[in-house]
């Protein structure tokens, strides 16, 4: 049985194998007991430092992970770019260089920019674990969808998923994508055409364009908010309609012969892609992906803390 | 590869069923005590001590599993980690007469971790050890059982092997092998 990540940095779910992502999960389970225990805190860490550097804005991801730290004892310093020197125009390296001559072991990064942290890692030392690169990849993230999937049906191998709204613009979708598929789901996108890329039936998923279709065929339902501060220009001509076409309700799951799963990454625009009635009812899982999120974060930074 | 058996699966049951008394001599009813078996290889000795008890006064004691790896001072020491295993501590520990069962004692490292990784889950009244072998003059902490199986004298280049029909095992035995 693997005991060790093959990887030192977690900077995308597309180079790590199944079995990492199974460690990843097993570990997790661990980690999940531990949280809900009257003291939540395990020592494990407590010689590492770890910086959060995020150059881009984050409250729930940051926020986990931070959680996930101190969970684990690690210390923790916290670098957000909207205080910090990058205004005065220094380089990401110089940056992050200047973190890790403080002695820092790990650095969990977020950037605008798809790929900074695959940059970073041929530069340092250090363990990185990618947060979010632009619209690249977002690897903890589909851990933890998964990681939420496989807890709520006992498996994700052989199970539907479709993955609803802005696919153009998600690094969740991304990584959700390549998270499944190494877990042996079958995956669809759906979507308005204009907010599905090009490429992404190279990627061998499913497209549909029609929304009852999709919820029709799934058993999971992962529904993405629409990342208006990413979107340039018009993909379609309100929200008001978007909501109409492709806003998940009540009714829309009604009409359906069985009971799906409903998932979303947060932070939710109720009324738009989820209504508040979906949101809040039984078969969402919205909060326990919250949840696993800090137990699933424990596991990683515990296992590339092992790689040094 | 050198191999001495230790002890034969009759000789164990033998030994379980002391161990079994010495326990009811101690805490007679059971009233305040639970067991906890330390993961991995504890657990199964904890299992059949725990039988035995039940049989013997018909109490329902408590049992559960311990991991302490998440407490281990040799992560990032070791050439590869140890892979967690389940914990499982379904009752309450504040307060209680506390028995900490595993199968060898050898540098007490573990049981270190594993008495930390317990009183994460309250403040237990006492806390007793219980091992199947002791392996003699090998402590690298001030760690000592209150009840043992079996003391046995060995070398660092020895490891005690305890293969029980649990792991699949075909036949319970306790061997002392030279490491290769």
């Amino acid at each position: 049985m693997q005991q060790q990540l093959s990887v030192k940095h977690l900077l995308g779910i597309k180079n790590i194998s199944s079995e990492d992502i199974r460690l990843i999960f097993d570990t997790a389970d661990n980690f999940k007991e531990v949280i809900n225990r009257p003291i939540k805190k395990v020592p494990s860490l407590r010689d590492i430092t770890i910086a959060n550097v995020f150059f881009e804005n984050s409250t729930r991801t940051r926020l986990s992970f931070e959680l996930a730290e101190k969970r684990l004892s690690a210390d923790v310093i916290n670098f957000s770019s909207s205080n910090s020197s990058v205004k005065k125009g220094e380089t990401l390296l110089d940056t992050v260089n200047n973190i890790l001559a403080m002695k820092v072991d790990m650095v969990v990064m977020r950037h605008s920019s798809p790929g900074a942290p695959h940059f970073l890692s041929r530069h340092i030392k250090a363990n990185i674990v990618n947060a979010g690169d632009g619209t690249h990849e977002h690897p903890t993230q589909a851990l933890l969808d998964t990681f939420s999937i496989r807890e709520k049906l006992g498996e994700v191998e052989g199970k539907k998923v479709v993955i609803i709204g802005d696919i153009l613009h998600s690094r969740v979708a991304l990584s959700n994508i390549f998270a499944l598929q190494k877990l042996g789901a079958e995956v669809m996108v759906c979507g308005p055409n204009t907010l599905l890329p090009k490429y992404v039936r190279e990627l061998g998923v499913k497209v549909e364009l029609d929304v009852d279709k999709a919820l029709q065929w799934c058993d999971v339902a992962n529904v993405l908010r629409i990342q208006l501060e990413r979107q340039q220009m018009k993909f379609f001509p309100s929200l008001r309609e978007y909501s109409l076409y492709y806003g998940i309700n009540k009714a829309r799951l009604q009409k359906l012969d069985k009971q799906i799963v409903v998932m979303h990454p947060g932070p939710i625009n109720r009324g738009v892609e989820l209504s508040s009635d979906v949101a809040d009812a039984d078969n969402a899982i919205i909060l326990d992906q919250v949840e696993n999120g800090v137990a699933v974060r424990m596991a990683v930074l515990y296992l590339l803390a092992a790689n040094k | 590869m050198q191999k001495r058996l230790i002890l034969d699966g009759s000789l164990l049951d033998v030994t379980i069923r002391r161990l079994g008394q010495q326990l009811i001599e101690n805490h007679q009813q059971f009233g305040q005590t639970v067991i906890l078996g330390l993961q991995p290889r504890g657990v199964h000795l904890a299992n059949r001590i725990h039988r035995y008890l039940e049989e013997q006064t018909g109490v329902q004691i408590p049992l559960g599993q311990l991991d302490s790896t998440f407490y281990r001072d040799d992560f990032r020491r070791r050439e590869s980690p140890i892979r967690a295993n389940s914990t499982n501590v379904p009752f309450i520990i504040e307060d209680k007469r506390v028995i900490l069962i595993d199968d060898v004692l050898y540098t007490a490292r573990s049981v270190r971790a594993a008495l930390d990784a317990m009183i994460a889950f309250g403040r237990p009244r006492s806390v007793e050890l219980l091992v199947l072998i002791n392996r003699r003059y090998s402590r690298d902490l001030p760690i000592e059982p209150t009840y043992i199986g079996r003391s046995v004298n060995t070398l660092h280049s020895q490891r005690v092997l305890v293969e029980w029909q649990e792991q699949g095992a075909e036949k319970d035995q306790i061997w002392l092998i030279e490491k290769a």
